[in-house]
């Protein structure tokens, strides 16, 4: 596709019809250089190809019965005590069977930048990583990675939804 | 000559029928002006002759272009003036104009459609020069916003912008799109469509391709995709998260934030993919790098003094000095071409605005009435910013001139838009 655009200057374009006015005297460009697409493959609408993907879907189960996300207070990288039985809960999963792999995927609330929140939650996952690892699971079996604030749990725009989507979650593949 | 003809008619059947599938908006231009902007051209806009034939408004496209530049007030001609005319200078004055757009649309037997401008210096009474552009209808926005560029150069002297492109990300009906688009948004065509997240999409300084981040594997990772071809290629899928990509300003490698190592931290990476150096060696974050237009720096923040800043290091890596002072938390820096402004967001009071800083006298100026604002970038006059902010609740997207005089909310997308990355100059000579 690469030149879209019949570019005809004022000239050529005049020749061939009947026109009373005298444009001798007219200041005339000839675009006939630069085409509206030129040959830059964005400014050329007409080839953009869209491509679809698919995404991955479906995590395995992991322990019976036990909590899969650990939550975090605002401005908070740290993991609250109350979790440790639930953490010890999945470590012991994980010790059991060392092919179990998880990925911890960090989370957190709407405000600020992507880019940066994308950061923070990858401290949350970090920290959730390194809590299982001083439970002596394999860093083998795990992968520590984040959203950011791209898929919250809640989609609300107050403290109480924010509480929600301050999260790392322990998914099992 | 008459065979090249022939063949450029050909080819622009051809893409008739390839643009028949692409997406088509309506135009719904609100350019809001706040403030008072500096000196502005008056412009009146005559109707162009036989525009009812063309299925977009080719005058009213040029003049939203020409006042989202801030530096043009539009006014009616009140009647039509096509470009063989030689127009009454008399009754533009007395409206006060300085320049007059005049000019027609012809529907050609072939379907196409050929638009004819020119501009005058009513003042002076002289003729600005003339452009023409014979297209098929589907790049009837396009040559409007061709014709923005030539009457804003004949005006100011300097080259527009309005017929570069931006990328930006869309979310409707939890579908994702990255999508490359006009300068006023409208035109849209997807590069990507995805069930994940796509954030930070970054233009090649080539405009051929666009770096960013995806999360259809289920963690972040950094593609490169060719935008003509289609064909993408995986640059950044390291253990962890990868995120962040920045072109270098020879186009060969880009700058972009991995885990892999524990933490969030600066690599560099070869455009072709391949093994990363690191760049910075930090506890903390450190993240959202940009070049310096002369490519010997790297703008980014990091959380190392304890709040995210903006901080300068050179382009190879080495110590780096903290460019933002005020309040605890700036973050998404964006460098004009001519590498004097930093734009960037500044948390004030619990909301996110838009800041614009003087690099040479560190002066900062808020830009924004708006609370949510996100991820500006400049487009490559340097003088209008994109940005992501939230209006009317939903997530839009705006152009303001660099000084906030003048701002306007790009329409053609319905959901939410968000993650614009204003594209560069095109090479169009051939």
């Amino acid at each position: 596709m690469k030149k879209i655009l019949l570019l005809l200057s004022f000239v050529a374009a005049l020749a061939g019809c009947a026109s009373g006015v005298k444009l001798d005297d007219v200041q005339v460009e000839d675009r006939a250089g630069s085409s509206i697409n030129g040959n830059a493959g964005a400014a050329n609408v007409s080839s953009l190809n869209a491509r679809d993907v698919a995404g991955l879907n479906g995590n395995k189960p992991g322990p019976a019965g036990v909590e899969s996300i650990v939550y975090f207070d605002y401005d908070s990288y740290s993991i609250k005590p109350e979790v440790q039985p639930m953490l010890e809960a999945h470590a012991r999963f994980l010790r059991e069977d060392r092919n179990r792999k998880v990925a911890i995927e960090g989370h957190t609330d709407e405000r600020g930048g992507r880019e940066y929140n994308l950061a923070l939650g990858q401290k949350r996952s970090e920290a959730v990583r390194r809590a299982l690892t001083a439970l002596g699971v394999s860093d083998a079996q795990m992968e520590a990675v984040s959203y950011g604030k791209e898929k919250p749990a809640s989609t609300g725009s107050d403290e109480a939804a924010f509480a929600k989507n301050r999260r790392a979650e322990i998914a099992y593949r | 000559m008459i065979f090249e003809r022939l063949k450029f008619a050909a080819v622009a059947a051809l893409s008739g029928l390839l643009l028949s599938s692409s997406f088509s908006a309506h135009a719904q231009f609100r350019v809001e002006v706040s403030g008072m902007g500096r000196a502005q051209i008056p412009i009146a806009f005559s109707n162009m002759r036989g525009e009812d034939v063309s299925p977009q408004k080719i005058a009213a496209i040029v003049q939203a272009d020409l006042e989202r530049s801030g530096q043009f007030r539009a006014l009616s001609a009140g009647k039509v003036i096509d470009e063989t005319e030689r127009p009454e200078f008399n009754d533009i004055r007395q409206k006060g104009a300085d320049a007059l757009f005049t000019g027609s649309v012809n529907r050609l037997s072939d379907g196409r459609f050929d638009l004819r401008v020119r501009v005058w210096d009513s003042v002076k009474a002289q003729d600005l020069g003339a452009v023409s552009f014979v297209v098929v209808a589907g790049d009837l926005r396009l040559a409007a916003h061709r014709i923005s560029d030539f009457v804003y150069e004949k005006l100011t002297g300097e080259k527009g912008v309005f017929s570069t492109r931006i990328a930006y990300v869309t979310k409707a009906n939890g579908r994702y799109n990255l999508w490359v688009a006009d300068s006023d948004g409208e035109n849209a065509q997807s590069a990507l469509a995805s069930p994940e997240p796509i954030i930070s999409p970054s233009w090649s300084p080539s405009g051929m391709q666009l770096a960013y981040v995806s999360f259809e594997s289920r963690k972040p990772v950094v593609y490169v995709h060719d935008v003509s071809t289609g064909k993408r290629r995986l640059v950044a899928n390291f253990r962890g998260s990868n995120s962040a990509p920045a072109w270098s300003t020879d186009g060969r490698s880009l700058a972009v934030t991995l885990s892999r190592d524990g933490g969030s931290q600066l690599f560099m990476i070869d455009a072709q993919g391949g093994e990363p150096r690191r760049l910075t060696q930090s506890n903390g974050i450190d993240t959202e790098p940009v070049f310096s237009p002369d490519g010997t720096a790297i703008y980014f923040v990091s959380d190392r003094g304890g709040s995210p800043q903006i901080y300068r290091m050179p382009a190879m890596g080495g110590p780096a000095n903290r460019v933002t002072f005020n309040g605890t938390y700036n973050i998404s820096p964006a460098l004009s071409a001519d590498g004097r402004l930093l734009a960037y967001i500044s948390r004030v009071n619990g909301n996110f605005k838009l800041h614009v800083m003087d690099l040479a006298s560190g002066n900062v100026s808020a830009i924004t009435e708006t609370n949510a604002d996100e991820r500006p970038s400049f487009a490559p006059n340097s003088r209008l910013i994109v940005y992501a902010t939230i209006q009317d609740g939903r997530e839009a997207l705006m152009t303001t001139t660099a000084d906030g005089s003048i701002k306007a909310r790009l329409s053609g997308q319905g959901g939410d838009i968000r993650e614009p990355n204003w594209g560069p100059f095109f090479n169009t000579t051939r």
